[in-house]
């Protein structure tokens, strides 16, 4: 049954391993990541989330474990896998529209000039239309709002069309409106054309009405289910071999160790450490 | 004296495209300038101004080198702009965060080359020549060299393009989908390294980067798209370079007379002139909407029916204290 639903899975993790630097990062994780599912990826700063994610897009190598997508072992190039940076800073003057950002999703990895066709810029339309951008897709990127230009690095993500998308902390430099207004948008997406959506946050709580389930790192294991199921004090103290609390405050989940608040509690603009 | 006399005397005079020199340097200007400004806008975009000046530094040190050792010097510059530039790209993106061992390095290289130059005896004129260019004293076999090589840079960029720019802006994403970033690094750097050397014949080693960056930046304040971007700094770039070029043959002529004032001068100040002007009429962006959607008190506002119905208007609670005011204000409105 196991091998059944590995088969199933668009993602199969299963006990994957790595080590950096002579330094574990990852220990053992699973997941198996069903198309149209919307899974958190939550973890302190440090905790192998970004790690993941390359391994996923073939990057990385495990020392250990299985890495698959669509029942396949993972290589580099695979369109089957749409990524989503972390924020990036453009110089308000770069001469480059939203539009030719995006267009770079269709084959940015090929060699030459691309010939402009009316075939190309209807896709590329479609997609900013999916993510909300058509109206501001002919503004030079560098003049956009940090929401604005995640919306464009999503439409290019889709341009591969991906089975699944993976957004590295897509929310870290967002006012709360934006991102919540991302969340939606992800989900919208992934529900409709049944893409799997894996997101990174050091926060779980703007994924609080979206996300089906989540994944939860911390001293390189993880943790899969749901909200109820994985982000209590039981499992979590487990996963992180010493007693951390999780505290519900106002509608928001804080989980706290020690004196200091592990995940959800961080300000947004000191988070955007590579992990 | 009419105002056409005048004009021909101290601006403009056709005599001069009857003077072989001043043919060949219009000829390798052009070229140089064509092939410095398609790269310039991938040296902004990618932020290798500073990088672009070192390896001319260091170019000089192989300028230098061949002119002691009788070779042209176009052979040493590009020699050691490449090996430079390709030390740089195995540094990857430490070379831009060591500031310092880069200037070190650099200036090192100038030394050498100073050191290269005062033992050398065969050539007075070669120290300004090697540092601030005599686009005029360039030979034909040269510049038949330097349009080959500059050709053969273009067709690279043609082939890299694409690649190149997605590396440029997302350069996991583009790791991820396949891009090979090294390579495509190295064989841009390696371009720019060719280039650069090419512009040290026109404007020589201090000033090359005026021809790599000016045009590149200035185009960056009048157009949008890379594309015509890239044009449009070929094009400046050349109309700078010629301008330069006819200035400093007039300039014979010009009071107290006698003594021509260097083509470096004319080109780098236009390069700046042009790229101040270009900053002060800049056109000022606008969306096609009058208020960004962003701005927007609901999200439910977007444009396609499926956003509409997914949004919910988000409580009041969620959005700022500074957006509620412009909520506010649109109601009212």
């Amino acid at each position: 049954m196991a091998d059944l639903a590995a088969a199933a899975a668009v993602l199969h993790l299963d006990r994957v391993a790595l080590s950096l630097g002579g330094h574990p990062v990852l220990r053992e994780v699973s997941l198996d990541l069903h198309a149209g599912e919307f899974v958190g990826l939550i973890g302190a700063n440090g905790a192998g989330k970004t790690t993941l994610l390359r391994l996923i897009l073939g990057l990385l190598r495990p020392d250990s474990g299985a890495v698959q997508v669509l029942g396949r072992p993972v290589g580099r190039g695979n369109a089957a896998v749409g990524y989503v940076p972390q924020k990036q800073q453009f110089d308000p003057e770069t001469p480059l529209r939203g539009r030719d950002l995006v267009a770079l999703g269709i084959d940015g990895q090929r060699w030459g000039i691309p010939w402009p066709s009316r075939q190309r810029r209807r896709r590329v339309d479609d997609a900013l239309r999916q993510v909300g951008a058509l109206e501001y897709a002919d503004a030079p990127v560098g003049r956009l709002s940090g929401g604005e230009q995640q919306r464009l690095l999503i439409a290019q993500a889709l341009l591969a069309d991906p089975k699944i998308l993976l957004l590295d902390e897509p929310l870290s430099h967002l006012d709360i409106r934006s991102a919540s207004e991302v969340v939606r948008l992800v989900a919208r997406i992934g529900k409709a054309r049944g893409v799997a959506v894996l997101l990174v946050a050091h926060d779980m709580n703007p994924l609080l009405e979206a996300m089906d389930r989540v994944l939860y790192l911390a001293e390189g294991r993880s943790a899969v289910g749901t909200v109820e199921e994985v982000v209590r004090t039981e499992v979590l103290s487990q996963l992180y071999g010493y007693p951390v609390d999780v505290l519900h405050v106002r509608g928001r989940i804080l989980v706290v160790g020690g004196s200091e608040i592990l995940v959800g509690g961080q300000p947004e603009h000191e988070v955007h450490a590579h992990d | 004296m009419t105002e056409l006399d005048w004009l021909r005397q101290y601006v403009f005079t056709p005599d001069m495209f009857a003077n072989d020199q001043v043919t060949n340097a219009l000829l390798a200007g052009a070229v140089v300038s064509v092939v410095c400004a398609a790269l310039g806008y991938f040296v902004v975009l990618r932020g290798l101004s500073f990088i672009g000046h070192a390896v001319t530094d260091i170019g000089f040190t192989g300028g230098a080198g061949a002119a002691l050792l009788g070779l042209n010097a176009l052979w040493g510059l590009a020699t050691f702009c490449v090996a430079a530039a390709l030390g740089v790209g195995a540094l990857g993106d430490r070379a831009r965060e060591r500031d310092v061992a880069t200037g070190v390095i650099l200036a090192l290289g100038l030394g050498l080359g100073a050191m290269f130059l005062y033992i050398n005896t065969r050539y007075v004129n070669t120290p300004f020549t090697l540092l601030f260019g005599s686009i005029f004293e360039v030979d034909p076999d040269t510049t038949r060299v330097m349009v080959v090589i500059g050709l053969v840079c273009l067709a690279v960029l043609v082939v890299l393009y694409r690649p190149l720019l997605f590396s440029s802006l997302s350069p996991e994403t583009a790791q991820a989908r396949g891009v090979p970033l090294q390579l495509v690094s190295a064989l841009f750097l390696a371009c720019m390294a060719v280039a650069v050397a090419e512009a040290a014949q026109v404007v020589g080693v201090l000033l090359s980067t005026a021809l790599l960056v000016g045009p590149a930046a200035t185009a960056g304040y009048l157009v949008t798209r890379p594309g015509p971007a890239t044009a449009l700094a070929a094009l400046l770039g050349v109309l700078e370079t010629w301008l330069g070029i006819d200035l400093a043959y007039v300039s014979y002529y010009w009071p107290p007379g006698g003594k021509g004032w260097p083509v470096s001068f004319f080109i780098t100040a236009l390069v700046l002139v042009v790229y101040l002007l270009a900053r002060l009429i800049r056109p000022g962006f606008r969306r096609h909407l009058p208020m960004s959607i962003s701005q927007l008190p609901n999200p439910g506002a977007m444009p396609t029916p499926g956003a509409r119905a997914s949004c919910a208007s988000p409580s009041a609670s969620a959005i700022p204290a500074h957006r509620q005011r412009t909520a506010a204000h649109l109601r009212e409105a």
